[in-house]
């Protein structure tokens, strides 16, 4: 059974709409004694980082998280927030993988956010990108980015810039993009999770 | 310090093809042509065809006029999302912070605002504040008048005294993620996309920008693509009739160069 980590980050009725849909069994973590019912654990989140790191902290999840030897899923913010800091808000977040998150603004002269679909290539064989082509079209909707990072980096994009567009550290996943929204490759992509143990 | 990035890497962002569906009661209104459908009227089933077809995202824009309307609303957004694995513009009717909350909570993606924008514009800092520009979708119909471009309401019925170039930038300014920009002159002709004007607005925008109004055959879509590079296109008739199948207009796309998914 999977965990999706409830903390008020956002709009999860998508993402717990596709794992009804994949046959994803899954239920709700409000606090860290839940954290021990699950196999696996979804971080979801859309918004403001820093406002994401607040919720977190006031959930009293903040602290568990890191501890966590079994799979750990992050959904666009929800993957920032594993990273050491981001350039939003000047936040220092969970530190779990060390990378940064930043700006794309200050670094590129694209439209921002990133808004649409955008090809991913995975690389370092993470078992979540499994039956996954190499160059396949994810949806993203972003205006922070991952840096990339060779040892980290299980996935990367370009947008006037490489960034990682999935990250594996240990049992510590990361995805920029939806893939609730990714049409089917985003729904093998959840269903690899799904499996992960 | 500062991390050491790989400049420059362009990726692959393709441009998005957009169906809209006009839906009311529940409803989709206009006739369609597609052969495979069971219920030409139901707005789930069309939109999981258009998905199945190669379809980047679906706006669906509700003119159910009853007081009924949020909640049937509600329930098309819900029934959506329950079934579609793509993004999901809505927009019709969308007056106050409260409209929006319960649709994002039914699983929109993006809420469209059109007419409320214009009398209210606080709406959008509003909007952009509480849910994240990237929900934000300014939707302006705009049409040509001695010269100038002017922002119209009431589906084009309506003129006002804004000039389409200086409300699109203030509706940037203040938070919109996205532009969608409907050629009032254009829609429904099938002659075209307003390249020219799309284009000179494109050039000063720093969100996407969603082109509507015109289409009637492929060559349109390249056209608009490689003239105005705006990052997405929208049709509704073209679509809904079979006129334009979406795989083989991202095949023509893809052959004249376009990055299409």
């Amino acid at each position: 059974m999977t965990g999706i980590v409830n903390y008020g980050a956002g709009n999860i009725f998508s993402l717990t709409a596709a794992l009804t849909r994949l046959g994803i069994a899954y239920g709700m973590v409000n606090n860290a004694a839940e954290l021990g019912a699950y196999d696996r654990i979804i971080i979801p989140g859309v918004g403001h980082a820093g406002a994401a790191m607040r919720k977190l902290r006031e959930s009293g999840l903040a602290d568990s998280i890191a501890s966590i030897t079994k799979p750990v899923l992050g959904i666009c913010v929800g993957m920032q927030l594993l990273t050491s800091y981001s350039e939003e808000g000047d936040s220092e977040l969970l530190g779990i993988v060390p990378l940064q998150t930043l700006h794309f603004e200050r670094r590129v002269t694209l439209k921002v956010p990133h808004m649409g679909w955008n090809k991913v290539y995975h690389q370092n064989n993470s078992p979540i990108f499994d039956n996954i082509e190499k160059d396949t079209y994810f949806y993203f909707v972003h205006s922070y980015f991952i840096e990339y990072n060779d040892t980290f980096t299980s996935a990367y994009t370009g947008y006037g810039l490489k960034f990682s567009a999935a990250m594996q550290d240990r049992n510590f996943y990361g995805v920029q993009f939806h893939p609730e929204k990714s049409g089917e490759a985003g729904e093998k992509l959840l269903l690899n999770f799904s499996k992960l143990y | 310090m500062e991390p050491e990035i790989a400049y420059p890497f362009l990726g692959m962002l393709a441009k998005r093809i957009i169906p809209c569906l006009d839906v009311k009661d529940g409803r989709t209104v206009k006739g369609v042509n597609f052969v495979d459908l069971r219920d030409a009227g139901d707005p789930v089933e069309l939109a999981w065809q258009y998905s199945r077809q190669g379809a980047d995202e679906l706006v669906f824009l509700d003119i159910t006029a009853t007081h009924e309307r949020r909640k049937t609303t509600v329930e098309l957004v819900k029934a959506v999302a329950r079934q579609i694995n793509i993004p999901f513009t809505i927009g019709g009717g969308i007056n106050e912070l409260e409209d929006a909350d319960v649709l994002l909570h039914a699983g929109a993606d993006k809420i469209s605002i059109n007419s409320a924008a214009v009398r209210n514009p606080a709406l959008i800092d509003q909007m952009a504040q509480a849910f994240g520009i990237q929900f934000v979708v300014v939707a302006v119909d705009t049409r040509h008048v001695d010269g100038r471009n002017y922002v119209h309401l009431n589906g084009g019925r309506l003129k006002t005294d804004m000039e389409t170039e200086d409300w699109i930038r203030e509706a940037e300014s203040r938070g919109a993620g996205e532009i969608l920009l409907t050629s009032m002159d254009h829609d429904g002709t099938k002659n075209g996309f307003d390249c020219d004007f799309l284009q000179q607005i494109n050039a000063t925008l720093s969100i996407p920008l969603i082109a509507s109004g015109g289409a009637g055959n492929k060559q349109h879509f390249v056209d608009v693509f490689q003239r105005s590079n705006v990052d997405a296109a929208l049709a509704a008739s073209v679509f809904h009739y079979g006129e334009i199948r979406i795989p083989e207009l991202k095949e023509e796309l893809r052959q004249q160069g376009i990055e299409v998914r």
